[in-house]
């Protein structure tokens, strides 16, 4: 199979003319890094792979050796239609081994991977659809406060139809590239956006959440403005998140649905929300990995505070939306804290992890909690039992720093830099000193 | 690895059954015999092989494998012959671009060798299926393995390029999804039927909105290819 992918890699990209093959993959953090290489060496790196330094990517650095190898995955290349016309560009998803062959333990790709291949021995194909919000801003000066272009609120048509114009040429960019659309619409805050992809199996929507994310500030930038997926960018509005369908397929049945149950979920379904709510504070620093994340999971502006689930009570952490005409395929759940921010490889990992461990421990899932869970004081959530996401990005990195959990499923190199990392930007957070307390104290005080 | 002649035969089987084994030395064929899991390039003569005898009662998806390899655009197609039980026949249908003859087993010693000495006497290239295959407006070049619609490139991935050529092969039939991966995947697909599911929809996705009907769905059969005449 890899013989023929590659034969036709080759013959595709001569016959296109590709000047340029784009080699991908992403740091630990989540940024997509990229190198070229010329068409000449395209079947020499789709055979060996391209040797790299990569002491300087994110998450990457070890003691000993720097170097590492980035292999093509073939199935990932794909023409861009981005640039100029006279010369095509590709890009093509790599994933890093060490120089020995086996796996780089420091590539998020290759930790999601083995996740996938894990469930797979089992019979098991995780699949996701990610909504993915977003906002539009004219173009910051430094230092400068960001500067919305409309003023439309959840789907409004806006007057001013820039935003509705971005949206549609960023859809039509994403279809030509094979990453279908399922809804889009203007959210509910200013210059916010939602688009909503279909669902495909976690790897490949891994891939296209980081394609996404470089097509939406691409065609802004053509455009003269700004995209940010910063989760919280407007103080008083709602923030962006990327709510995150999952579903388990055990060959051609959905593993989550069961028709005798009076929700239509499987023990399979219950155990997997189980094992979610119960390691989902551990999870969080990975979903939720900036300091700017917790500021959206606050409550009043539609984010989850609680570890609960329900199915049509959109204030809980876990939504069990009811599927149309009660299509059995349909059968999901929605997680609704990752933010567009997060490490899409990493978070989905996490993800399954978590939710098959639910399933292999048996775990039991808590009543399902139907009230609206921000009209209720701290007494009453303890008597439901019901806990809180972490509230900080402290919080969060010491709950992740106890977890075998996420230590085995992101492995000791990503567990431990990830943990470094994020403290050293917690410090600098800690160290801020910030309008707001100058505002406050410094002529009462 | 040891020389192969010019002129050898590939034998591929799981294992070699002693009737053929027999039926080719009476025939005083120079033949090598491989199981479906090795790779023939591997000892593949220098003229390349005169052809191949491709059993596939034991293994038939590694078997199919072989035959698809040996049909790779970038080298001389070797003639094929496959030998599949009767309850086999069904594997034959759709994938006539992958043999030019087949034989069923358990077989009789001269029809093989009648038919074989058909297949290698042919002269020519093989035939084959015309390179491009148009539908309205979409075009499949399958000798460069580009698509185009209106004139405008397609840029398919691997996957999807193998199922719309598929499709557009035989425009009109309905193809169940377990059709569909057995044929377009092979074996090798893992995630069943929704894998068919999902790369229908970025091809659709595609295809853009004007030609995304081209590939229909047929409620709660699968999928076929092309406009219908009527509307529902």
């Amino acid at each position: 199979m890899r013989e023929q992918q590659c034969d036709y890699v080759l013959k595709t990209a001569s016959e296109r003319g590709v000047r340029m093959v784009r080699m991908w993959f992403t740091d630990v953090l989540g940024n997509l890094k990229s190198f070229a290489i010329s068409q000449n060496e395209l079947e020499n790196a789709l055979n060996d792979g391209m040797t790299f330094d990569g002491s300087s990517i994110d998450g990457f650095s070890r003691v000993q050796e720097s170097d590492v190898l980035a292999i093509p995955d073939p199935d990932t290349f794909q023409i861009l239609p981005l640039g100029d016309k006279g010369a095509a560009e590709a890009r093509v998803f790599c994933d890093i081994h060490n120089l020995d062959g086996t796996p780089f333990t420091g590539d998020p790709r290759q930790v999601l991977r083995r996740h996938v291949e894990e469930a797979r021995a089992e019979g098991l194909t995780f699949y996701i659809a990610p909504d993915i919000e977003f906002f539009y801003f004219s173009t910051p000066q430094p230092g400068e406060r960001p500067t919305p272009l409309d003023n439309g609120g959840y789907f409004d048509l806006t007057t001013r139809d820039v935003t509705g114009d971005l949206r549609k040429q960023t859809i039509r960019t994403l279809e030509q590239i094979g990453i279908p659309v399922e809804y889009s619409f203007h959210e509910d805050s200013p210059s916010q956006q939602e688009i909503d992809l279909r669902h495909d199996d976690a790897l490949t929507i891994a891939d296209s959440v980081m394609t996404f994310r470089l097509i939406v500030r691409e065609v802004a930038a053509a455009h003269g403005v700004y995209a940010t997926f910063m989760p919280k960018p407007l103080e008083g509005v709602q923030g962006s998140g990327m709510h995150t369908h999952l579903s388990l397929f055990s060959g051609d049945d959905n593993a989550f649905y069961d028709e005798h149950d009076e929700y239509n979920l499987s023990p399979v379904a219950k155990s997997f929300t189980a094992g979610l709510l119960r390691h989902a504070a551990e999870i969080t620093a990975i979903t939720n990995p900036t300091v700017n994340s917790y500021k959206r999971l606050v409550p009043g502006f539609e984010a989850p505070v609680h570890l609960s689930w329900a199915r049509n009570n959109r204030s809980g952490l876990i939504r069990v939306p009811i599927p149309k005409r009660g299509n059995p395929l349909a059968t999901r759940l929605e997680y609704r804290s990752p933010d567009p921010s997060c490490n899409p490889y990493l978070a989905f990992s996490l993800m399954l992890a978590a939710g098959l461990k639910g399933v292999r421990e048996g775990y039991e899932l808590p009543a399902e909690a139907d009230a609206n869970l921000f009209e209720l004081d701290d007494h009453a959530l303890n008597k439901l039992g019901i806990g809180q996401l972490p509230q900080s990005l402290a919080e969060a990195l010491h709950a992740m720093e106890r977890s075998e959990l996420v230590r085995e499923a992101l492995g000791e190199h990503i567990f431990e830099w990830f943990l470094r990392n994020k403290r050293r930007e917690w410090m600098d957070y800690k160290t801020h000193v910030s309008q707001f307390e100058i505002d406050r104290y410094l002529g009462t005080l | 690895m040891t020389n192969v002649e010019s002129g050898t035969l590939l034998v591929v089987g799981d294992p070699i059954s002693p009737e053929l084994a027999r039926t080719l030395d009476l025939a005083g064929r120079k033949w090598v015999g491989i199981c479906a899991s090795d790779d023939p390039n591997a000892i593949e003569p220098e003229g390349g092989w005169a052809g191949a005898i491709i059993d596939l009662s034991a293994d038939p998806e590694s078997g199919w494998s072989i035959a698809r390899g040996l049909r790779r655009s970038d080298r001389d197609p070797v003639r094929a012959l496959v030998l599949v039980s009767g309850g086999q026949l069904a594997e034959l249908s759709h994938r006539d671009e992958l043999f030019d003859d087949f034989c069923l087993t358990p077989f009789h010693p001269s029809e093989l060798e009648a038919r074989l000495d058909h297949l290698l006497a042919s002269v020519g290239p093989v035939a084959t299926r015309s390179e491009v295959v148009m539908y309205e407006n979409l075009a499949l070049n399958l000798e460069t393995y580009q698509a185009s619609v209106s004139d405008q490139p397609l840029d398919l991935t691997y996957m999807e390029y193998e199922l719309l050529k598929f499709l557009a092969q035989n425009p009109g039939k309905v193809f169940s999804r377990e059709m569909l991966l057995s044929r377009v995947w092979g074996y090798d697909y893992y995630g069943g039927a929704r894998t068919v599911d999902v790369h229908v929809r970025r091809l659709r996705a595609k295809l853009g909105e004007e030609h995304a009907d081209l590939i229909q769905t047929v409620r709660s059969v699968g999928y076929r290819f092309g406009r219908s005449r009527w509307k529902a």
